[in-house]
């Protein structure tokens, strides 16, 4: 066990667990985009910071990377952690508008502004979806490409990929999707695009493995119960 | 080459070739760097060798050819040894003069260097106002040897300081020498190197650990470690060797930027020979020290540079960086315990074993010792390589040594550090180059790059340059680097275009402070150090961009217009030269710019010898 002070709290942790797990853990929320328990730890969206230090030497680090040590103070949410998270969510408003999952996460952080020009992209690189394609399905078929502005995801050189199920992980994760964001909770949907998405299962002469597909409820899995 | 079994060995041949030295004969030391071949050395050198030949000169004259000797300005320049006599930008037809007066013992003085100052002509390399208050230790060693030839090296006192090491046979002594002497890091952030090899020989997991040479020197204007690699990569490999034995380290990695094809090929060379000669393989001169180093060539990224992304991209992934801890000290290449350095800081280790940690630490300042290597390049007279001891002011190195600005403009600002460093401005010249000072300023040492600018650089425009080198570089793994860096260009572009508003500016030092806070490695945290400095020194010339919509330097095109005042004769020399056809007037008329036409190029106020172009 790791002995360390969150919030002021003097708690004791399992070795190895990230700040974010701690904290999650203790109850102190710390909003993440890029963050999943089945997938590794990748620190790219940045909302998970929290502050770790004290005085002078005291800086900000994103808590799902980080592991907890021994005498650790953390701060999940000091002044400077706050603005910091405002600046970024901010960010993520201008550039991608449309998610709901982001909508919600500064409307709870009173961002009340936008400052920046408005931009409409379709994803904020916090790489989900490859890692799932990874990991979990362990089929590698989406990756990174290129970097800085030009970085972008897809299949090597665009080609359609052989390796690819179409399992649907890769949108199920996403956060910024606006296909499938709801469409289990239908109370919330906010496009239904998701509902004119071809199935992976659909066309296909052999057997769907059932338990590797991600769309489900989908509209094919309601016609084979009928 | 045999390779050498043991110590004596290795002493019997070092004092066979010291032996065979004739330091009486007179040697022609041509610097051929990359700078010097691109100035045409290679022209020279096919000359020299020509009339050496030709005259049968050669066993009374020597030729040498070598790496940059740091004067870049003068290039390509030939050294005469053992007078010290330097001969600055020289041309093909004067070559054949150089060889013969050096044969003949004399000196041709129309080619010697006329100092600027006094308009005397200079002999003495060593009398030199950009040489004269230098500190050369890492540099001036590229005049002694030839890069490709190991034996130079040798006879130069190389490999004497491994052989030193590996006689005592006591790693924790070589720790102790290198922390007594107080080498920091000299790729930027200046880590005690001494430190940084005790953590590294203290860690238990696993046998296997590596030593990185770090040459992957992305910043634009910066070229030091090009020079060192270039000019004597033999220093590096014995540094490596030296860190080898004293942290226990089994495998080393040289990771080269392939941008630099003569310092890779040097390398290749120089790796080639040390194996050859067994300074590298299995049981080092009979030792237990058993040590490889391999050759990695970059793949063009600048956070390459960065450790955790360097090591990502010596496995032969992309090159992204990852959240430290753990350590690349702990887990780096492969997992296993890595240790990082610069080609500087490698370069220095055989010198401190050679001097002694004591005489080391002289040089310099107290938390700062040693010297330093900056590229002194932009608005001054003598740009180069300059080396010099850490704690000497800034204007000594831009007003001493880089000769003062060009023209009658007054400087404005150094930046240091690269994209990653600050501005500080010429009312802070006095401060003294090290790595606290620099820090506090709110710039950073960086790897030595060291930018002048004068009245006519805009400040907005610099920090819109590294920010657009930023934009492109920043790999995009973390959000706030990526969008933060494409968001903080987006803010200066208006600027510089006047169509930002007061508010911006404060918005533009919020994103700057976020960006810096959060990013995960070094590259996003130092990313807005431009943006900051320029805006905590510079903010007039913010202010007047945006109220005032003028740019005070004459450089932001959309806030600039062309005029002609009436110094104009009509001499005709700027509507020629015009490629818009934007300047109509007559022969002895005075000329008018049609400001619809301009595309503001400027050429026309570079063509006008009267200063009859006014940009406002």
């Amino acid at each position: 066990m790791v002995n360390l002070t969150i919030n002021g709290l003097k708690v004791a942790v399992q070795d190895g667990s990230s700040i974010l797990e701690a904290a999650k853990f203790l109850g102190f929320p710390i909003p993440t985009l890029c963050h999943n328990d089945g997938l590794h730890p990748y620190g790219a969206c940045r909302l998970c910071v929290v502050e770790i230090g004290e005085g002078p030497r005291a800086r900000m680090v994103s808590s799902c990377t980080h592991p907890v040590q021994e005498g650790m103070k953390v701060r999940t949410a000091s002044s400077r952690v706050v603005k910091a998270r405002k600046m970024v969510l901010e960010l993520l408003l201008a550039s991608c508008p449309q998610s709901k999952v982001i909508q919600d996460l500064a409307s709870a952080h009173n961002i009340r502004q936008q400052r920046f020009k408005q931009e409409h992209e379709q994803c904020i690189m916090c790489g989900l979806c490859v890692r799932m394609c990874k990991e979990q399905m362990v089929a590698k078929a989406i990756s990174f490409r290129g970097r800085g502005e030009r970085r972008s995801i897809g299949t090597p050189f665009d080609a359609k990929s052989e390796v690819c199920r179409q399992c649907g992980g890769c949108i199920y994760v996403c956060p910024a999707c606006q296909l499938r964001c709801t469409y289990s909770d239908p109370s919330k949907v906010i496009c239904g695009g998701c509902a004119n998405l071809t199935p992976p299962c659909v066309g296909k002469n052999e057997s769907f493995d059932d338990m590797m597909c991600y769309m489900s409820p989908c509209v094919a899995c309601e016609i084979k119960k009928d | 080459m045999d390779r050498l079994k043991n110590y004596s060995d290795f002493k019997a041949l070092q004092d066979r070739l010291i032996a065979d030295q004739a330091p009486n004969i007179p040697t022609i030391v041509i610097s051929a760097g990359t700078c010097g071949q691109a100035s045409g050395a290679n022209e020279l050198i096919r000359i020299a060798k020509r009339e050496l030949l030709d005259n049968e000169l050669s066993d009374r004259v020597r030729l040498r050819i070598t790496g940059c000797h740091g004067f870049c300005e003068q290039e390509a320049s030939v050294l005469v040894e053992p007078a010290g006599t330097f001969y600055p930008k020289v041309q093909q037809k004067d070559m054949p003069r150089v060889v013969c007066s050096v044969a003949r013992g004399e000196v041709v003085e129309d080619l010697l260097y006329v100092d600027p100052a006094s308009g005397r002509r200079l002999e003495k390399q060593s009398e030199i106002p950009f040489f004269k208050t230098q500190c050369r230790t890492i540099l001036g060693r590229n005049e002694k040897v030839d890069p490709i030839r190991v034996f130079q090296y040798i006879e130069n006192g190389g490999y004497a300081s491994l052989g030193k090491v590996l006689e005592r046979g006591d790693p924790q002594w070589v720790i102790e020498e290198i922390k007594a002497s107080g080498l920091r890091g000299r790729g930027g952030a200046g880590f005690p190197t001494g430190l940084k090899w005790e953590y590294l020989a203290r860690q238990q997991n696993g046998t296997w650990k590596y030593l990185i040479c770090n040459a992957d020197e992305g910043d634009p204007g910066a070229y030091m470690d090009r020079a060192v690699l270039e000019g004597n990569p033999h220093s590096v490999i014995e540094g490596m060797l030296i860190g080898a034995y004293a942290t226990g380290a089994k495998e080393g990695v040289i990771y080269v930027r392939a941008e630099y094809p003569l310092a890779v090929k040097h390398c290749v060379i120089a790796l080639r020979q040390a194996r050859e000669l067994g300074f590298l393989g299995e049981n080092i001169l009979g030792s237990r020290l058993s040590f490889n180093i391999r050759l990695v060539k970059g793949a063009g990224a600048f956070v390459c540079g960065e450790e955790t992304a360097l090591m990502r991209s010596c496995e032969g992934r992309v090159g992204e960086p990852r959240q430290r801890p753990p350590f690349p000290i702990e887990r780096g290449i492969d997992g296993k315990p890595t240790a990082i350095n610069n080609v500087e800081t490698w370069a220095n280790v055989p010198v401190i074993l050679r001097q002694g940690a004591r005489a080391f630490a002289k040089t310099g300042t107290e938390k700062s010792t040693g010297t330093k290597i900056f590229s002194l390049v932009g608005k001054v007279r003598n740009t180069g390589l300059v080396e010099v001891p850490m704690g000497m002011p800034i204007w000594e190195i831009v007003n001493t040594i880089g000769g003062g600005p060009i023209g009658k403009k007054k400087l404005k600002a150094v930046q240091t550090g690269g994209p990653s460093g600050g501005c500080i401005p010429a009312r802070l010249f006095d401060l003294p180059i090290d790595y606290d000072s620099l820090a506090d300023a709110g710039s950073i040492m960086g790897s030595g790059g060291m930018i002048v600018m004068d009245e006519s650089t805009c400040m907005v425009d610099v920090a819109r340059y590294f920010m657009n080198f930023l934009k492109d570089e920043s790999c995009g793994k973390c959000f706030t680097c990526r969008k933060g860096t494409q968001r903080m260009f987006e803010i200066l572009d208006d600027i510089s275009k006047g169509l930002a508003r007061m508010d911006h500016l404060d918005l533009l030092e919020e994103l700057a402070t976020t960006v810096r806070d959060t990013s995960m490695c070094g590259l996003g945290q130092t990313a807005p150090n431009p943006v900051l400095s320029t805006l905590k020194y510079f903010r007039d010339e913010y202010v007047k961009h945006i109220e005032d919509k003028k740019c005070p330097a004459g450089v932001c095109k959309s806030l600039i217009t062309y005029s002609i005042n009436d110094k104009c004769t009509g001499c005709n020399l700027c509507s020629k030269s015009c490629p818009v056809d934007a300047i109509a007037g007559d022969r002895k008329v005075r000329h008018v710019i049609e400001p619809g036409k301009c595309i503001k190029c400027g050429v026309c106020v570079t063509v006008c010898k009267l200063d009859a172009v006014e940009v406002r």
